[in-house]
């Protein structure tokens, strides 16, 4: 897929209103393969903090028998994290704030995560 | 206890070269005073570095401590000073059987009972790695009763009393991923505490970055789908997180009610400890 493509695939989810970025990474060293990011992000450092995370809560999940993560979400004081990782092995993250609708964002990183898979 | 700790305190320090340095350093494990217990231990096997007791008592220690590395390596040398030695040879059944490698564990525990068949914690911990326990107890490699956790329940384990999942859906780490109360089991059943607390050990922190990275504040929780369950963590204090763990009939909000309830509950057990 080229990276139009990985762009392309993020459209629906930076269309939900209160996300304010969204990114494709790859899940085994945090690379920004795409982004759309609202002003401010520091794309390639939470790239890279969202894979570490990924990875860590994965084996965690993994450990305790309830499988790989299909779908995270980190919620903070003033905004939220929400990951979806694909088959391929990419990680379909979104920024949002605080109020989000966080049932679609999920379904639209699912939808992303499908179409890069 | 404590009157014996002085008064062998005091024998020590009147002759450091006594061995009674052993019986001292048991108590402080005993008491889990694991920083004083270690040190009477090191400078006895300054002293005596090959008194296989010596070795078997640090590696008793850095068990407890959930050191297990250093065990590991305590009890080897034990084993090399003293092939016999029945403590390192359960001791080392434990490690094995707490990584999984049961055929290892129960290669030890047999030579422990070639050497003393009298011993019923032998017996039990055979069983145990047989998988003949009772169903409670199978699956937990605390139940291998060589280490202080084992013989005497520690209360700090009780932290979730009476709440639904105590025993094998809530879990409370410090920031070093160390267990301070709970237990997770896996699907199959199996103890998977240690293996999850482990992982999580860096997970608060690199939260807490990604948040701040992301000029969100404070992280308040993660939660998170997996194809057998659903997980939330939560931290309750800056020091310490807490695990939920139910099957996908729970749905991650009331997951997240569940984990709310319980990181109250660790919030005040936890400033009980201060």
């Amino acid at each position: 897929m080229s990276a139009n493509g990985y762009e392309a695939a993020l459209h629906g989810v930076t269309g939900v209103r209160g996300v304010r970025g969204a990114m494709v990474v790859t899940g085994s060293d945090g690379l920004v393969v795409a982004e759309s990011l609202m002003e401010g992000i520091k794309g390639t450092a939470v790239a890279a903090l969202a894979a570490s995370l990924a990875a860590r809560l994965g084996r965690a999940m993994d450990a305790g028998g309830v499988g790989s993560g299909v779908f995270w979400h980190l919620q903070a004081e003033r905004g939220a994290l929400l990951v979806v990782p694909a088959r391929s092995g990419m990680l379909i993250v979104a920024v949002a704030e605080p109020g989000v609708n966080a049932g679609l964002v999920r379904l639209e990183l699912l939808r992303a995560a499908e179409s890069v898979a | 206890m404590a009157d014996d700790i002085k008064l062998l305190s005091a024998q020590l320090a009147q002759d450091p070269h006594s061995l009674v340095f052993l019986r001292l350093g048991e108590l402080l494990r005993q008491k889990r005073q694991f920083d004083l217990a270690q040190r009477v231990a090191t400078n006895g096997l300054e002293r005596h570095p090959h008194l296989a007791d010596a070795h078997d008592l640090l590696a008793r220690i850095q068990a407890d401590r959930h050191d297990y590395e250093h065990a590991f390596d305590e009890w080897d040398m034990t084993l090399r000073i003293a092939p016999r030695h029945t403590g390192a040879l359960k001791g080392l059944a434990f490690l094995y059987f707490k990584v999984g490698d049961l055929a290892q564990a129960e290669s030890h525990l047999r030579e422990a009972k070639k050497i003393d068949p009298d011993d019923p914690a032998v017996d039990q911990a055979l069983a145990m790695v047989r998988g003949g326990a009772p169903a409670a107890e199978r699956g937990s490699a605390e139940a291998v009763p060589v280490s202080a956790e084992v013989a005497e329940p520690i209360p700090e384990e009780r932290v979730f009393a009476g709440l639904e999942g105590a025993q094998e859906g809530l879990l409370l780490l410090d920031a070093a991923g160390q267990v301070l109360g709970g237990a997770l089991k896996s699907a199959d059943g199996q103890d998977a505490t240690q293996a999850v607390a482990a992982y999580l050990a860096g997970v608060s922190q690199e939260a807490s970055r990604t948040a701040k990275l992301l000029g969100l504040g404070g992280w308040v929780g993660l939660s998170a789908e997996g194809p057998r369950g659903n997980v939330h963590l939560t931290p309750p204090t800056q020091d310490a997180l807490l695990l939920v763990v139910r099957d996908r009939s729970v749905p991650m909000g009331r997951l997240a009610v569940i984990a709310q309830r319980a990181a109250l509950i660790a919030r005040r057990w936890l400033e009980r400890q201060v």
